[in-house]
């Protein structure tokens, strides 16, 4: 029966051809719209985790307490044994140290006097270790404008919109005026080595990047830090792998109850995240649900198409003596059928064409350059291929092919018996 | 009932002269027409506590000068106040950089202290209006309760409460309140001292109400009333020597 049906509509392209393309197409968009979409939020989801949130967060449960304040005050002490405990507890995690905090960038005249000044809010990481690759996670090379990457201790970065308001340039001193880790006055030189464009209102008004080790001894924080980052060896966020990391810690440091006890948070606990990563895992749903429905609507107007033209046929296959039944599922086979070819076809497209974007990405730039949003916008947007990219089209492929089907097939029981001679005739 | 209104309004007269007499008295105690002292900080954070220690000069209340002596962090950090302004050298960078604005109420070298607090140097009674509220004991000593309202516009705390020792006209326990009536700090001060025939408490524990931590204990190690001061001491020239 398979074999007859396919042979049918193998012989009868004008029976097959137009849905499959239909299919095709719908599948096509569906996987390479998933991955695209699913490769911007992903990326979105990491900028915001190399910067801010890592894959996960220690840090002592009063710091955790009043994250939005960056209180240093209660910053973790002895931080490069804690750091080496979980690189040896965690060894496929790549483990990062950072300072956070804020002040007033002060730049002086030939007189040692105040030029100009203005409030500012500062990160302070592993710029000059060797082994390094903070720069690179946070993309700083490819974000400078003017001057270079800091190389020797004492020197800076600055936005450049920054750099502009306080009208400083590279090789210039600055004065950072903030607070000790004991809540003291602390006035510290540097020297701007560059400035940077995060793409970013918020961080582009007034970030400072300098080296930890600087921050530690500004901000008299000896082997002290707010934040320990930890990130996969994968580069992704993962809430799976992220649940056996937390379970881990919280047994290792179960013992410790004070106000400075280490704490891990996951980034979906951060910054309001847990929406955007729950989002992210639904999104291959909602998709392959609009293109669904889009697609049955297509498909059903194909299929009475179809059933108008085979109107003859069915009368005929009717009038010997074929069930009504037995018409409509064969033509639910036959849309099973195309259905899967079209997928088949479409996925392949799809994928082709997501392979191409996450390989070569989409430079967006041009539209970010002036953007105003909240968020971290990567400049170069990549598709994201998962495996459910493989197998995701096969549900609207084929779902709304038997659907469509379906629905214009109905029609087949409204044809009266009786008439069927003479509508033949005629 | 003319009495009794005739009554209150002789006690509320009388208490209010009192009250600035007290008041008085304590600025001829406190106030002086300049000082040298040296003293020590300890400030107790919530995990530990370290110790600044500086010298001031001042003169009035319009001028002082303080350099830092220790911790090696601190030291050779100046401040020159001279009349309503603040400036603090830092010899790491060799910057001096005017303090104003928000920037006065942070705190000086994380103590319970603000550079504000340290800018207060005017006689209590050029600022506050005075009353006699109550009367209360501290550690076996008579004490008024005074509570004074600001009088002018450009002051730290809209509202104080101050215990004085009936007998010494100093001090004891002092409470710093916000216009909106939130208590901001309090200070109690103990080890009073005869020093050149005026009461000086030496030792004030200062706590700051919006601040973890378990205080700072300022103590004046030493203290000399009335002395010579090189007028050169009170320019900015001199915080970078």
């Amino acid at each position: 029966m398979i074999k007859f049906l396919f042979k049918g509509l193998i012989r009868d392209r004008s029976r097959s051809l137009l849905p499959l393309i239909v299919v095709a197409i719908g599948v096509m968009l569906a996987v390479f719209v998933r991955g695209y979409i699913n490769g911007i939020m992903v990326d979105m989801i990491e900028q915001t985790a190399k910067l801010t949130t890592g894959h996960v967060k220690v840090m002592t449960k009063a710091y955790a307490d009043n994250m939005d304040q960056v209180p240093n005050d209660l910053a973790m002490m002895e931080v490069s044994n804690m750091k080496r405990d979980l690189e040896q507890t965690f060894p496929s995690m790549k483990w990062v140290t950072r300072i956070k905090f804020g002040g007033l960038i002060d730049v002086p005249d030939a007189y040692g006097e105040t030029r100009s000044q203005g409030p500012s809010m500062g990160i302070g990481l592993d710029l000059l270790s060797e082994d390094s690759d903070e720069a690179e996670r946070l993309n700083l090379n490819n974000s400078l404008v003017r001057g270079s990457l800091p190389t020797i201790p004492g020197e800076v970065l600055l936005s450049e919109n920054f750099s502009q308001k306080l009208k400083v340039n590279p090789g210039e001193e600055v004065t950072l005026i903030g607070s000790t880790m004991n809540g003291g006055m602390t006035i510290y030189n540097f020297r701007v080595a560059g400035t940077v464009h995060f793409g970013n209102t918020g961080m582009d008004r007034g970030t400072v990047i300098a080296d930890i080790k600087d921050i530690q001894l500004a901000l008299d924080m000896d082997d002290a830090a707010g934040e320990i980052l930890g990130f996969f060896g994968t580069g992704y966020y993962d809430d799976e792998k992220s649940e056996p990391v937390i379970s881990e810690f919280k047994n290792k440091y179960s013992g410790d109850e004070g106000e400075f006890a280490p704490v891990m948070l996951r980034l979906r606990d951060q910054e309001g995240l847990s929406l955007y990563v729950d989002l992210t895992k639904t999104m291959g749903a909602i998709i392959t649900i609009i293109f669904m429905v889009a697609m049955s609507l297509v498909l059903w107007n194909a299929g009475l198409l179809g059933g108008l033209r085979r109107y003859g046929e069915i009368g005929i296959r009717l009038a010997i003596g074929e069930e009504k039944g037995h018409v409509y599922r064969s033509m639910i086979s036959e849309s099973v059928m195309v259905g899967i070819a079209g997928t088949i076809v479409g996925t392949a497209i799809g994928l082709g064409l997501s392979w191409l974007m996450q390989t070569y990405g989409l430079d967006i730039s041009e539209f970010t350059k002036n953007a105003t949003t909240g968020i971290m916008m990567p400049n170069i947007v990549y598709s994201r291929i998962t495996p459910p990219d493989f197998y995701i089209g096969l549900i609207p492929g084929v779902l709304s092919t038997v659907v469509g089907t379906m629905l214009a097939g109905v029609g087949i029981y409204k044809r009266q018996t009786a008439q069927l001679f003479k509508e033949l005739e005629a | 009932m003319i009495p009794i209104i005739l009554g209150v309004f002789l006690i509320t007269n009388l208490s209010a002269q009192t009250a600035d007499e007290i008041l008085d008295r304590v600025d001829r105690n406190m106030s002086s027409e300049n000082r040298i002292f040296e003293s020590a900080m300890i400030i107790h954070g919530k995990r530990t506590s370290r110790t600044i220690t500086s010298v001031s000069y001042s003169v009035g209340d319009k001028k002082s000068f303080t350099e830092y002596l220790s911790p090696a962090r601190e030291q050779g950090t100046k401040m020159l106040k001279l009349e309503n302004q603040l400036w603090i050298y830092s010899p790491s960078t060799d910057r001096t950089i005017q303090i104003s604005g928000h920037m006065l109420r942070q705190s000086v070298m994380g103590s319970d202290l603000s550079y504000e607090d340290m800018m207060e140097d005017r006689k209590l009674t050029d600022v506050y209006n005075a009353s006699v509220v109550d009367a209360e004991e501290i550690e076996g000593r008579a004490n008024w309760v005074l509570e004074l309202k600001a009088k002018v516009e450009d002051v730290a705390y809209a509202r104080r409460k101050m215990w004085i020792d009936k007998e010494r006209y100093v001090p004891m326990k002092e409470e710093l309140y916000a216009k909106s009536g939130q208590l901001l700090k309090r200070s109690t001060m103990s080890d009073v001292m005869r020093i050149e025939g005026r009461w000086f408490p030496t030792t004030i524990v200062y706590k700051d109400m919006l601040k973890e931590g378990d205080g700072t204990e300022f103590k004046i190690t030493s203290i000399k009333f009335n002395q010579d001061i090189p007028e050169y001491i009170f320019t900015k020239a001199a915080l970078k020597q």
